[in-house]
């Protein structure tokens, strides 16, 4: 079998303080096949973030530090990269979006100027070529008057156009490996469709592979190829969208999709999940799911179970699956 | 109007609780060092609908359909620039002082953040106790007993009252602001994106909660959301607004089966749904609402609409009865 693109093995981000360490990635491991979407999922202090930015080498210093594991792009360790070789990584072979572009974005460079920026860096593209690079990514993600917004500023644009700008710039040197935080979070629902069907089109046109980001289940089901649900900074069970969404096998997964109202489907009552997510500076012993758990056991507390294989690339983390 | 009357006929509900007619929020945009107008944005532009005792109407649309804007003119938190609200029979659009808080007590509001709702400084007995102390409607010891009594029905324990919301989660500050709203007993909670911070287990938690104290209580919700699978789940009726209008208002059912607002329809092929395999004819509508500043010139959403015609360019649709409650306001159906 080919070699994956993206092979993220034992990954530990840690956030070091003086009375606690908050293990906010503890242990993760998956794929990212080529020009395959992979969706990470979680509940808020999952670690998920953490995890897409952890493969950025964009860990918040100094308390942040990935403290174990390996990030194979290609089969290159990004972790043993200097500082110096990662900003040749970042932007030209992975690209980033993030939730709210108008923080992301500089708001006083023009959109021409930011995205051609990234071209000059990596391409040695001269100013009017990056510029003319610009008016036509900018064409490519759906601006018909691209040539009037290269010339304007990110305040002038709507959020919709915001996260397009973002992805045109991303997008800007063909990376191999695009990581898209929540990217339609802060979006209204029918422009989140149209930065999907942008997202969709990108990766089918150039190959390009996606991590996506996101609580939202129904993005995942749309968009992504395999999935990863994580849970208190691990990955509880991975596998093809198809399998994670017909046959969730852990009891976080199945009881992540009972909670949600479903337009298509009437709920008398949803499933709540009692209890809190877990504080990433104290996590239990045993599984970290086991206080929210309905199907707990007594073994579940003694140790943390293996993240298993139950069927040709689907795992979980569960001893009971 | 004529909406009200035909359910009251035929039994559906037992009357009238809330009754929006005609309602414009416009709020002036100025300019210049003397701040003189020179135009609106028409924040709510003429909306009308109504709320039987014990429903829960939602209110669905994208933001800037000034669906936040109408809960808080039903608050009586803005003043309407024109038409008038009708609260259990009473026409409340120009009431004032003592009188507004007075009858306050019967419509109480919960926001999307409660933290920014929360006074940090305050306990949570406080917080709790603060209305009823305000509204002087019960002595000092009743309240005691009112508050414990509150926070039990919410779903939080005993010793929450000594603390402060810096020390809750996002989900537990959400009922602590829901105990708060209900302490005074009102008929009517306003729900403003109520669920829209709290993740999917605790949002879970939280709409479950919210279906009980209407159950107990027998309250009414107006539950304003820009997310269709919770408006779905909570509500019997769901208003679908756009760009300051009502496109659509309907019993949930058919508006979630049979759309026939081409707006209502796109949001729905549009909303993603956590399952796989699901052949949906997905509408993506091209461009951004535009401006309610500048609202376009007949019908809002015809510079969207991919069923647009020519009479959309220049006249306003009103909103007609197609059968079973289902209201439209589209030129495809006149």
């Amino acid at each position: 079998m080919a070699q994956p693109l993206l092979q993220v093995k034992n990954l530990r981000t840690y956030f070091i303080g003086r009375q606690s360490t908050v293990k906010a990635v503890d242990g993760v491991d998956f794929e990212v096949g080529r020009g395959k979407v992979l969706g990470i999922v979680g509940e808020s202090g999952s670690g998920k973030s953490m995890t897409s930015l952890s493969v950025m080498r964009l860990v918040p210093a100094p308390q942040g530090r990935i403290v174990e594991g390996e990030i194979l792009l290609d089969g290159r360790d990004l972790t043993k990269l200097s500082e110096k070789q990662m900003t040749d990584v970042r932007g030209n072979e992975i690209g980033m979006i993030f939730q709210e572009p108008m923080s992301a974005l500089n708001p006083v460079l023009k959109i021409g100027e930011q995205i051609g920026e990234v071209l000059i860096r990596h391409r040695k593209l001269s100013k009017s070529q990056a510029r003319a690079k610009a008016i036509s990514l900018l064409k490519s993600v759906g601006f018909p008057r691209a040539e009037q917004v290269v010339n304007e500023y990110p305040h002038q644009l709507s959020g919709g156009m915001r996260q397009r700008a973002m992805i045109a710039m991303a997008m800007a040197c063909e990376p191999k490996l695009l990581i898209a935080d929540e990217p339609t979070t802060a979006l209204d629902v029918t422009i989140q469709a149209q930065v999907l069907d942008l997202m969709r089109s990108l990766k089918e046109n150039s190959g390009t592979a996606i991590i996506l980001v996101t609580h939202d289940l129904g993005v995942v089901a749309e968009m992504a190829d395999d999935v990863a649900v994580m849970y208190g900074g691990q990955v509880v069970e991975s596998g093809s969208a198809d399998e994670i969404f017909d046959q969730p096998l852990h009891p976080y997964t199945r009881a992540l999709m009972e909670s949600i109202p479903v337009i298509d489907q009437d709920r008398e009552r949803l499933y709540a999940i009692p209890g809190n997510v877990p504080s990433a500076a104290n996590f239990p012993v045993g599984c970290r799911f086991a206080d929210r758990c309905t199907l707990v056991q007594d073994k579940c507390r003694e140790a943390m179970p293996e993240l298993r294989s139950m069927s040709p690339g689907h795992s979980v983390r569960c001893i009971l699956a | 109007m004529s909406v009200t009357e035909k359910s009251v006929k035929d039994g559906v509900a037992t009357g009238t609780l809330l009754e929006v007619k005609g309602v414009k929020k416009y709020f002036p945009i100025t300019a210049g060092v003397i701040r003189r107008k020179v135009g609106d944005i028409k924040a709510v532009d003429d909306v009308s609908f109504h709320l039987n005792r014990g429903e829960t109407l939602g209110l669905v649309g994208e933001s800037g359909c000034g669906k936040s804007t109408t809960g808080r003119l039903i608050m009586r938190v803005l003043d309407p620039t024109e038409g008038s609200i009708e609260f259990d029979g009473k026409d409340i659009t120009h009431v004032r002082g003592s009188e507004l808080r007075h009858l306050r007590k019967d419509f109480q509001m919960i926001f999307q953040d409660p933290y920014s709702s929360l006074n940090p400084r305050m306990s949570v007995g406080t917080l709790v106790a603060e209305p009823m102390v305000v509204n002087k409607t019960a002595s000092r010891s009743e309240i005691k007993d009112r508050v414990a009594w509150l926070l039990e029905t919410v779903g939080l324990s005993a010793d929450a009252r000594q603390r402060y919301p810096h020390e809750f989660s996002g989900g537990q500050r959400q009922r602590i602001a829901i105990a708060r709203a209900l302490s005074l007993r009102p008929k009517l909670i306003v729900a403003d994106e109520a669920v829209s911070a709290l993740d999917v287990s605790i949002q879970a938690q939280i709409l479950n909660l919210l279906a009980d104290l209407r159950k107990e209580f027998g309250l009414s919700y107006v539950f304003i959301s820009h997310n269709l699978a919770v408006v779905k789940h909570v509500s019997d009726r769901v208003g679908v607004m756009y760009l300051g209008r009502m496109a659509e208002i309907a019993p949930k059912d058919l508006l979630y089966s049979n759309p026939l607002h081409p707006y209502t329809q796109a949001l729905l092929s549009a909303a993603p749904e956590p399952k796989r395999h699901v052949q949906r004819e997905r509408i993506i509508l091209v461009g951004d609402v535009p401006s309610p500043a500048k609202p376009p010139s007949g019908c809002a959403f015809h510079t969207r609409c991919p069923k647009v015609m020519d009479v959309c360019r220049s006249e306003r649709p009103i909103l007609k009865d197609h059968g079973g409650g289902q209201i439209v306001a589209c030129h495809l159906y006149a």
